[in-house]
């Protein structure tokens, strides 16, 4: 029997569509879950003053600080790695047995759990270089988790740049450094920003690997060497021992507020640089 | 860009660098049991308001760890609530600086307001399954446990006797998440520490026996553990005033007020 | 630049190429350094395939653990994947580009969200409702493959899109010249074109799936079980390194970083496996 291709096309807008808006439901649910209970909770005192009592009153201060500072030192550390790996991949080698093993090496660390790289960064960071619970120990360990992502995104972006931009770029006698440089990369931003993105977003959100390698103390940090806790483990305190769950909302609030900011800063950037370019 | 962010970072750091110098205090750290870190906590609280020159960090991690890092010197006063304490805390010198009941704890729906020791055990054997068993509802029985290595699953083990936990228990690792799961599953029953009951779990009566401060004084009421601060050597000087403070009359009253039980 | 020249620059790039994967080998290495000894001395059979988990008494048998990570995230899968790829395609395909503009950096946005939320949404709302419509104690192997699922959500949908949107508009133009649907040009082109970004992504949720730890602790229920149905509570192997390490000491640690290895080693076989199929239809094409 054979359908008719009208009807199979309805079918699938109707199924593929039904998926996108449950999708969308579910996500949305989530987010307007957490701001409905958290927002009147946030405000400027919450935010600058320390927690009391574990958490129980005050605000989330030094968590703001935690998690301001984790994600940055993994960003600094793992972006630069990261967008050289796709641009040496990509660009400047044929597939051979070597990147192969590079590729392979990649998708395998993209795969391993935060818990993993927890007791990973526990015991090179925190144990065996002597690094201890700190901000230090946190962020490298955070590094090496959103290397893959970064590694793939970029990958992904210089991609799909247009081959004929590198065959104009090398006709006009541009090197392959120059090539990259002023055609690949530009090009390859926004991508390259997606996933800076996310991994930001997923240093921001991570708990497993946080707790055994930043610990959880509620001081202000005075260096990287000290301990610090994240807002995502002060959310995970505060809900699981059901410390205050009106301080657990607010925090998960100001948490997606973040981000939420984040995010359109870096496609303000985006839209600016595109601008600037045309 | 990422200059930029650089630069800023590394003004950040200096600027916290500059901020955290000029501070010189003695600093003590207190780290193991999580059922005592809370009451820890606010004693430290308390000492640091009146001596400004100690700084107090106290930390988790469970009993074991409390006697692990006052062996290797983490931590200058280990806190361990075992009613049996491990071989090799030999070494340390311990002080009973408090005492705390094991509750057992139903949801507030839950009509059950007694069970005996025996059936006590029989629900975490898994022998009884159904509310019904023991005169409750007709639903299933959630049991919640600590997870192994916890001590106070180990001292309630060892003071109920001949427990070998049933395979569906749901498995939580702190006083805080058992009263939550309990709180949020009508059928659950499970154990936390006295000290920390609330309004959203309804601890039952053991033997008849209710879980109060002064039932518990009296030794009636039997799931009673000892607290212990654990110092390497013998307790010297700010240590050993934290240590007393918390023995003197006011240290005390807050560990009383704040629910556990006084060491006398 | 100009300083290093164009030889320099490949030799940095070269270098730092191995990045990711020296960051690999060192965490074998420092996993395994911890693990080994232990399954070495209590026997890897014994490890992997008796199921009793009792540390106090010396029995550290690991098979429920592995047996409920494996069925969360299949549970994960089957919620997460279907449900992600029909979106991508829908939404790269069927949507208006300006709609798409906003949202797909909301979708990416979600992937930000910690665990912890989700998994915290689904103690306090996902797991009472199980408990109520259906049975058992509600934290549960479903309830752990639901959150799991729309966890991975945004993960599978913003890269699928991308490998859509990658695809040359020409493919589809031809498609459609040749009477195609539109339908027919998307799973006949459109999809097979982006297959490798689409798989791609369905391997990172995977990833994101077995590796997440916290969410599952709060609403697995960590029972220590063989699940005989998906309203019972089960602990994956993530979840009980976290549960116990901080209490853990001596043979019980040991047994916690090697629960670690066999996570790690899981992941690798798991990824090769996935890697190979890429491989595999990538040449067919």
């Amino acid at each position: 029997m054979r359908i008719h291709p009208r009807y199979t096309q309805r079918l699938a807008v109707t199924i593929l569509g039904g998926a996108t808006l449950l999708t969308l439901a579910v996500l949305v649910f989530i987010i307007v879950f957490v701001l409905e209970k958290g927002l009147p909770v946030v405000n400027f005192r919450f935010l600058l003053t320390n927690a009391e009592d574990m958490g129980r009153s005050g605000g989330i201060f030094t968590t703001l600080i935690g998690t301001i500072v984790l994600p940055l030192l993994a960003i600094i550390v793992a972006a630069p790695l990261g967008i050289s790996t796709a641009v040496y991949l990509t660009e400047y080698t044929l597939e051979t047995k070597v990147t192969k093993i590079i590729r392979f090496g990649t998708d395998c660390l993209a795969g391993i759990p935060s818990i993993i790289f927890g007791l990973f960064g526990f015991i090179f960071f925190v144990t065996t270089l002597g690094l201890g619970w700190s901000i230090l120990s946190g962020g490298l360990t955070l590094a090496f988790m959103i290397l893959p992502t970064i590694i793939r995104t970029t990958e992904e972006a210089v991609k799909a740049v247009p081959k004929s931009y590198r065959q104009v770029s090398f006709s006009l006698g541009a090197t392959r450094w120059q090539t990259v440089k002023r055609i690949i990369l530009p090009n390859a931003l926004p991508g390259i920003l997606t996933g800076i993105m996310l991994g930001i977003g997923r240093s921001i959100g991570e708990t497993a690997a946080v707790i055994f390698t930043a610990g959880s103390s509620l001081r202000l940090p005075t260096s990287i060497f000290d301990s610090t806790r994240t807002m995502a483990v002060h959310f995970y305190i505060l809900a699981r021992e059901g410390l205050s769950s009106e301080n657990a909302y607010g925090t998960a609030a100001t948490l997606i507020i973040a981000v939420l900011a984040i995010n359109l800063t870096a496609y303000w950037m985006m839209g600016r640089f595109i601008a600037k370019r045309s | 860009m990422f200059r930029k962010t650089i630069g800023l970072f590394s003004l950040a750091i200096v600027v916290l660098l500059i901020a955290g110098c000029g501070k010189n205090k003695t600093s003590i750290t207190l780290a193991g049991s999580t059922a005592f870190q809370p009451f820890a906590e606010k004693l430290a609280e308390q000492y640091m308001s009146t001596h400004a020159n100690v700084s107090i960090t106290v930390q988790g991690g469970g009993s074991a760890v409390g006697v692990q890092s006052a062996i290797s010197g983490a931590a200058q006063i280990g806190m361990a609530d075992l009613v049996v304490l491990p071989e090799e805390a030999k070494q340390l010198t311990p002080t009973i600086v408090a005492r705390d009941g094991i509750a057992l704890v139903l949801n507030p729906a839950n009509k059950v307001i007694n069970l005996t020791m025996q059936q006590v055990r029989e629900v975490f054997n898994g022998k009884i399954k159904n509310w019904k068993e023991v005169g409750g509802a007709d639903s299933p029985i959630t049991v919640v446990s600590r997870e192994a290595g916890s001590g106070t699953r180990s001292s309630f083990e060892q003071i109920v006797t001949e427990i070998s936990l049933t395979k569906d228990a749901l498995i939580q690792d702190s006083n805080g998440t058992i009263r939550e799961t309990v709180a949020n599953d009508p059928n659950a029953i499970g154990y936390l520490s006295h000290g920390l009951l609330n309004e959203k779990i309804r601890a039952i009566k053991i033997d008849d026996q209710e879980c109060t401060t002064e039932l518990i004084t009296a030794g009636k009421y039997k799931i009673v553990r000892p607290i212990f601060l654990l110092v390497k050597g013998d307790p010297q000087g700010e240590v050993k005033n934290f240590i007393d403070y918390i023995l003197s009359a006011e240290g005390q009253n807050t560990i009383k007020t704040t629910g556990l039980i006084p060491a006398k | 630049m100009s300083l290093i020249g164009e030889r320099g620059v490949r030799r940095i790039l070269a270098v730092t190429a191995f990045s990711a994967i020296s960051a690999l080998l060192l965490i074998a290495l420092f996993i395994l350094n911890e693990g080994l000894p232990f399954i070495f001395r209590y026997g890897l059979h014994d490890f992997l395939l008796k199921s009793d988990w009792d540390p106090q008494a010396g029995k550290f048998g690991i098979y429920p653990m592995v047996a409920a990570s494996l069925w969360v995230t299949f549970g994960a899968m089957v919620v997460g994947a279907p449900l992600g790829v029909a979106g991508a395609i829908f939404l790269s395909e069927f949507v208006p580009k300006s709609v798409m503009r906003v949202i797909k950096p909301t979708i990416e946005l979600l992937a930000a969200i910690p665990s912890v939320v989700y998994g915290f949404i689904g103690v306090m709302v996902l797991a009472p409702l199980i408990r109520t419509q259906l049975g058992g104690p509600g934290l549960s192997l479903l309830a752990a493959s639901i959150i799991l699922g729309i966890m991975i959500l945004p993960t599978v949908i913003s890269i699928s899109i991308d490998s859509i949107q990658a695809v040359p508009q020409s493919y589809r133009e031809g498609s459609l010249a040749l009477g195609a649907t539109t339908w027919q040009t998307i799973h006949m082109v459109t999809v097979r074109a982006a297959k490798s970004g689409i798989i791609a992504s369905i391997i990172l949720g995977m990833g994101r799936a077995i590796g997440e730890t916290m969410a599952v602790i709060m609403v697995a229920g960590n029972a220590v079980k063989i699940p005989h149905s998906a309203l019972d509570s089960v602990r994956s192997l993530t979840a009980n390194i976290a549960l116990e390490m901080s209490y853990a000491t001596g043979l019980h640690r040991q047994a916690l970083f090697a629960t670690g290895v066999i996570l790690f080693v899981v992941i690798i076989i798991l990824n090769s496996f996935a890697i190979v199929v890429l491989r595999k239809r990538v040449y067919k094409k």
